[in-house]
C-alpha cells in the first residue's frame, strides 16, 4: 500500500510538473472549447449584403415594420454604377446585385459561396411571393409556415462540444500518460530499477490507473466548470452525473490502449507517434469535434468500434440529452469490455526491459 | 556457511553470440568483488543474472542460497543494485527520489534523509534529478540502490563517464560502504578503479573469466619488469648500460628509463651516484595481466 501511494505521488508529481503534457492534456482541449463555444455561440446567420442599382419594387415599397424585420437579415446598399457592384458580386465583397426591369426582379449572385447564393435567392423569392399577394389582394394568407427545433431551445453549440471535447482531453491525458510512463521508464531503466525492488506489479499499475483517473476526473471539473460560464451557457440535464461512471470506464479503455501503445514502441519519441496517430483521427470519426450525420455509412460502421465514439455518445446523452442513466448501459459496457479486452493483450506483450 | 554469491558455470547466448560462455566464481560475505574487463565481454549480462533480471540458458546462480530467477521478491530487499544508467523518476527532486525509493522498501523518510546527507547531496536535495552533475546523479542513484540498507550491492560500472575528481569522490563512498560490512560487486571497465577498489577481481573477456585472484596476486604473478625513471642527464646513458647488463636501459630527452626484474640493486646505484632527481618508479599494472592474458592491449 505504501508503495502504491508513493508510485502514485510520484508520477502525479511528475505529470503536474511537465507543462507539455498539462498543456496538451488540459489547456489545448480547453482552448478548443473556447473557441467552439465562443465562436458559435449565435448560431444565427450573418447578414446578408445586397446591392441594389435603380429602383426595386419589393425593397423600395416595403411597409416600415417588415423593413425593420428585413433589416435584420439583409443589409442593403444603393449603387448607381451597374458594372462595378456586378464586378463586387463577381469578388465576393457583396453577396448579390439586384435590379428591377418592368415586371422582373434580376438578383445577380455569386455560385463561389453556395450557402450565401442560396439564402439570398431564397429570401428575394419570399420578398416577391409577398409582394404577389399584396399585389392580388389577400391579406391573410391560406397558409404560414413556423419552423421548430426538435432540441429544446437550450441545445446550444457548447452542448454539443462539451462532451465532444471533454472525451478527446480524457482520450489524449489516458493514452499519452499510460504510453509515455511505459515506455520513458522502460527507456530510462527505471522500470528495471523497479522490478529490482520488492514492489508488486499491481502497485505499479494501480498507481498509473488512480493517477489517469484523477487526472480524468480534473479535466471533467474543469472542462463543465468552464462551459457553465454564463458567457458559455452549458447547462446540463439532470442525470449528468451518470457521466462519472462514464468517464472511469473510459479512461481505464483509454489506459490499455497506450499500454498496448507502450508495448510495441522502443523511444518516448515513437510512444508519442503512436498515440497520436490513434488519438486524434479517432477522435475525428467519433464525433468529439463535428456531428457524424452526414459522413458516409461506412465510416459509421468504423466509428462504431472506436471507444471515443462510445464515450462521448453516452456523455452526450446523460450530460446535455436529458437521458436517464439507464440509456448509456450499452456503451458502459462497451467501454468496459474495450478495456478487458486490451488490457489483456498489452498484458501479453508486455515487457520490462527493451532486450 | 555457503558463500553470499555462487555462480556455476552460467551461459547466456543470443543467437550466435556469446555474451557469457560457461561463468564460474564465488563471492563470499563483506568481500570487494570486482569484474573487470572491457565494453562487451559480458560483464553487464553476467550481473544480470545474478541480480535476476535475466535468466541464463544453462547453469546455476544462488545468492544468499536462493535462485534469483524468477523475479524473487523475497531476496530483493537483501540486495541493492546501481543500474549503468541513471534511473530516476522524471521531474522528482533528489529527495523525492531516495524517498520514494525508500518507500518501496517501506523503510522511513528519516533514513533516506541521513542516506543522502552521507552521500553528500543534502544541499542538492531541492534539485530535481535531471539538474544534478554526472558525479551527484551517480551518487544519488547509489544511495537510492543502499537506502534499505541491503546485504549486498551491485554496482555496474559507477565511475563511467565522471571527472578524476567525482571519480576519486565516489571511491571514498565505496570503501566506506564495504568497510561498513557490505558485500560489494562492481563491474568496471577500468583497470585502476579495480585495483584501487576489489580485493578479488575476475578478468573477463568474450564472455570468459580469464583470471581471478587479488590484484596483487594478478599482477605480481606477471614476473613483469619494473619501470625506474630518472631526470634525463641525472646518469649518462652509456653509464647506465654498463652498470645495468641485465636491464632494458631506454632514454629520450626529457628522462632515462631503466627496466628490470630486479629493482633493488639499481635503485641503490643510483642512490650512490645521487642520481634520484625525477624518480619514478612503476611496477606492473592490471594493464599488462590483461596484455599477458589475451595477448591486446586493454581498450576499455
Amino acid at each position: 500500500m505504501t508503495s502504491f501511494v508513493s508510485l502514485s505521488k510520484a508520477m502525479a508529481r511528475g505529470f503536474v510538473r511537465d507543462r507539455t503534457a498539462v498543456f496538451f492534456t488540459v489547456l489545448f482541449p480547453l482552448m478548443f472549447l473556447v473557441l467552439f463555444g465562443g465562436l458559435f455561440k449565435d448560431q444565427t446567420l450573418p447578414k446578408s449584403k445586397v446591392l441594389q442599382v435603380g429602383s426595386v419594387a419589393v425593397l423600395d415599397q416595403i411597409p416600415a415594420d417588415a423593413r425593420t424585420e428585413l433589416d435584420g437579415v439583409l443589409e442593403v446598399t444603393r449603387s448607381d454604377n451597374r458594372d462595378d457592384a456586378l464586378e463586387k458580386v463577381r469578388k465576393g465583397e457583396v453577396d448579390a446585385m439586384v435590379e428591377q426591369s418592368g415586371g422582373r426582379v434580376v438578383v445577380h449572385f455569386s455560385a463561389a459561396d453556395q450557402v450565401k447564393a442560396g439564402t439570398v435567392t431564397g429570401l428575394f423569392s419570399s420578398l416577391v411571393s409577398t409582394g404577389n399577394l399584396a399585389a392580388a389582394g389577400v391579406a391573410s394568407p391560406a397558409f404560414t409556415l413556423e419552423p421548430q427545433r426538435v432540441e429544446d431551445e437550450s441545445m446550444q453549440t457548447i452542448q454539443y462540444v462539451t462532451p465532444g471535447l471533454l472525451g478527446w482531453a480524457i482520450a489524449t491525458g489516458a493514452t499519452f500518460g499510460a504510453a509515455l510512463t511505459l515506455v520513458t521508464w522502460r527507456h530510462t531503466k527505471l522500470l528495471r530499477r523497479l522490478r529490482l525492488s520488492p514492489v508488486h506489479v499491481g502497485s505499479l499499475l494501480g498507481a498509473r490507473v488512480g493517477v489517469s483517473l484523477a487526472i480524468a476526473l480534473v479535466q471533467t471539473a474543469i472542462f463543465i466548470g468552464v462551459a457553465a460560464l454564463p458567457y458559455f451557457g452549458l447547462v446540463l440535464s439532470g442525470y449528468w452525473w451518470m457521466s462519472i461512471p462514464l468517464i472511469v470506464a473510459g479512461t481505464l479503455a483509454f489506459l490499455s490502449i497506450g499500454l498496448l501503445a507502450g508495448s510495441f514502441a522502443k523511444t518516448p519519441e515513437a510512444a508519442n507517434v503512436i498515440a497520436n496517430l490513434t488519438v486524434l483521427p479517432m477522435a475525428f470519426l467519433s464525433g468529439s469535434f463535428f456531428p457524424l450525420d452526414d459522413a458516409p455509412g461506412w465510416l459509421k460502421v468504423v466509428s462504431e468500434a472506436l471507444p471515443l465514439k462510445h464515450l462521448v455518445d453516452g456523455m452526450r446523452d446523460v450530460m446535455v440529452r436529458g437521458e436517464p442513466p439507464g440509456a448509456v448501459l450499452p456503451q458502459l459496457g462497451i467501454l468496459v469490455a474495450f478495456a478487458v479486452v486490451v488490457s489483456a493483450i498489452a498484458a501479453m506483450l508486455f515487457r520490462w526491459d527493451d532486450v | 556457511m555457503t558463500s553470499t554469491i555462487v555462480v556455476n558455470d552460467i551461459r547466456k547466448y543470443y543467437g550466435d553470440v556469446h555474451a557469457v560462455d560457461g561463468v564460474s566464481f564465488e563471492v563470499e560475505e563483506g568481500e570487494f568483488f570486482g569484474i573487470l574487463g572491457p565494453n562487451g565481454a559480458g560483464k553487464t549480462t553476467t550481473l544480470e543474472v545474478i541480480e535476476g533480471l535475466r535468466q541464463a540458458d544453462s547453469g546455476t546462480v544462488s545468492v544468499f542460497g536462493q535462485s534469483p530467477w524468477p523475479r524473487n521478491t523475497g531476496l530483493l530487499p537483501r540486495i541493492g543494485v546501481q543500474l549503468q544508467a541513471s534511473s530516476f523518476f522524471e521531474r522528482l527532486t533528489a529527495r523525492e527520489q531516495i524517498h520514494t525509493f525508500a518507500s518501496l522498501y517501506g523503510v522511513s523518510g528519516k533514513v533516506a534523509d541521513e542516506m543522502l546527507e552521507r552521500v553528500g547531496l543534502a544541499d542538492k536535495a531541492g534539485s530535481r534529478a535531471e539538474k544534478l552533475s554526472g558525479g551527484q546523479a551517480q551518487r544519488l542513484s547509489i544511495a537510492c540502490a543502499l537506502v534499505h540498507g541491503p546485504d549486498l550491492v551491485f554496482l555496474d560500472e559507477p565511475t563511467s563517464g565522471l571527472d578524476p575528481q567525482a571519480r576519486r569522490n565516489l571511491w571514498d563512498l565505496l570503501r566506506d560502504i564495504n568497510e561498513r560490512g557490505r558485500t560489494v560487486v562492481l563491474t568496471t571497465h577500468y583497470l585502476d578503479e579495480a585495483e584501487q577498489l576489489c580485493d578479488r577481481v575476475s578478468i573477463m573477456d568474450s564472455g570468459r573469466i580469464l583470471e581471478s585472484g587479488p590484484p596483487a596476486t594478478l599482477v605480481r604473478g606477471l614476473d613483469a619488469l619494473t619501470r625506474i625513471s630518472v631526470e634525463a642527464g641525472a646518469l649518462p646513458e652509456a653509464q647506465a648500460r654498463e652498470l645495468f647488463p641485465d636491464a632494458e636501459v631506454s632514454a629520450d630527452e626529457v628522462s632515462l628509463t631503466i627496466a628490470t626484474r630486479a629493482p633493488a640493486p639499481v635503485l641503490a646505484a643510483l642512490a650512490e651516484r645521487g642520481a634520484l632527481a625525477g624518480l619514478s618508479v612503476a611496477g606492473a599494472t592490471l594493464e599488462d595481466v590483461f596484455l599477458k592474458l589475451t595477448g591486446r592491449e586493454y581498450r576499455a
